[in-house]
């Protein structure tokens, strides 16, 4: 018996291990704290979430430059932040692709990008792991809890991602008016198409 | 080594058929249910992909393969192009082929993807490439939202087989 219970526990570890190291994990779901990052923009400084004091939330979009989806949804992106950054939560942007991968999505690449808004390379793509983001465009609205932030919701911008006037249901856009207004999102987690993010190849 | 005979023989068998115009039906997403839902015991191969998507147009070969190598085998590999239905005739035609692609095409002209995309798959947060296995008769299916090399496809559905 004293020979079988240190075996026994060995076991046990292995089986939890087995399940704690499994490859991405799932990430956040609405109400999760939020970790803060330190990311390089394309200003070449560095970027947190606690640098502005004043923000009520943040919406972050994980995005790139090369997805077709991303492009298609960069000028809506841009529009989100017009819109909310003067009502406490402005966008920041990040792109978690791996260079090596997709070239396009280099640094370099990303300075060709004029926004009013952080644009962040997440060089080591622990964020997006973090996050649990899978895609681009990939997004999530946090909402400041004293000094913490927390995910109020998690997905899609809206619901027709090939032509904007086409759209019918805006789902940021929903979240935002109820969370503005201090209540939980109605829909607080979308689906999206995109492009899968290009993580580094081991 | 049956396989890879199978392979060849099989790919002999397609380079020597004509050229022929490969359709690409555009299906609403009630269809695209119904072509992997029968109650047969054929394990379908569905993988979602679209011609702007790097990883996809990398693997599809792979699907391919699997469609010549297991043609004995009730196996059924449909391709479902997630492009717009706006770029059938532009890009998803020209694209199928230019390929060669023998499989089965269809484009799934649905614009909101929150919409279906939960029921092929709670966990499948919409990053492509995706593939679903499944089998209705055993009530076997495995999901994979990430390229696949051919060894992982082919031993993903040697499962079901």
């Amino acid at each position: 018996m004293q020979k079988v219970l240190p075996l026994l526990t060995l076991c046990f570890a292995l089986l939890l291990s087995s399940f704690t190291l499994r490859p991405t994990a799932d990430g956040y779901q609405v109400g999760d704290k939020a970790a803060d990052f330190k990311l390089k923009n394309i200003d070449g400084k560095m970027v947190s979430l606690a640098d502005n004091k004043t923000a009520k939330g943040y919406i972050v979009v994980f995005t790139c430059n090369t997805c077709p989806y991303a492009q298609a949804y960069e000028s809506r992106i841009i529009a989100l932040n017009q819109k909310y950054a003067p009502q406490g939560y402005p966008v920041v942007a990040i792109n978690p692709n791996d260079p090596a991968v997709v070239p396009g999505d280099s640094y370099a690449a990303m300075q060709t990008k004029k926004y009013a808004f952080p644009y962040l390379q997440d060089e080591s793509q622990q964020v997006a792991k973090t996050y649990g983001a899978t895609r681009t465009p990939h997004l999530y609205v946090l909402t400041r809890r004293g000094n913490d932030f927390v995910v109020s919701y998690i997905g899609a911008i809206d619901d027709n991602s090939e032509d904007a006037k086409l759209v019918k249901t805006k789902y940021v856009e929903n979240a935002m008016a109820e969370i503005l207004a201090g209540k939980p999102a109605t829909t607080n987690s979308t689906k999206a198409i995109g492009c899968s993010i290009k993580w580094k190849r081991a | 080594m049956l396989p890879l005979k199978a392979f060849l023989l099989g790919s002999g068998l397609l380079s020597a058929a004509p050229a022929f115009a490969q359709r690409v039906s555009v299906i609403k997403f009630p269809e695209l249910q119904k072509r992997f839902t029968q109650p047969t015991d054929t394990t379908y191969v569905v993988n979602f992909w679209a011609t702007w998507c790097a990883p996809c147009v990398k693997e599809l070969p792979h699907f391919e393969q699997i469609r010549t190598l297991y043609a004995k085998k009730k196996v059924k590999v449909l391709l479902v192009s997630l492009d717009y239905a706006s770029q059938l005739e532009k890009k998803v035609k020209p694209f199928v082929q230019q390929r060669g692609l023998k499989s089965e095409v269809v484009l799934l002209n649905e614009p909101d993807p929150n919409d279906w995309l939960g029921k092929i798959d709670a966990k499948w947060s919409g990053a492509l490439p995706f593939t679903l296995i499944v089998n209705n008769k055993t009530k076997r299916r495995a999901t994979f939202e990430q390229e696949l090399s051919q060894v992982e496809l082919t031993a993903a559905l040697k499962k079901f087989l």
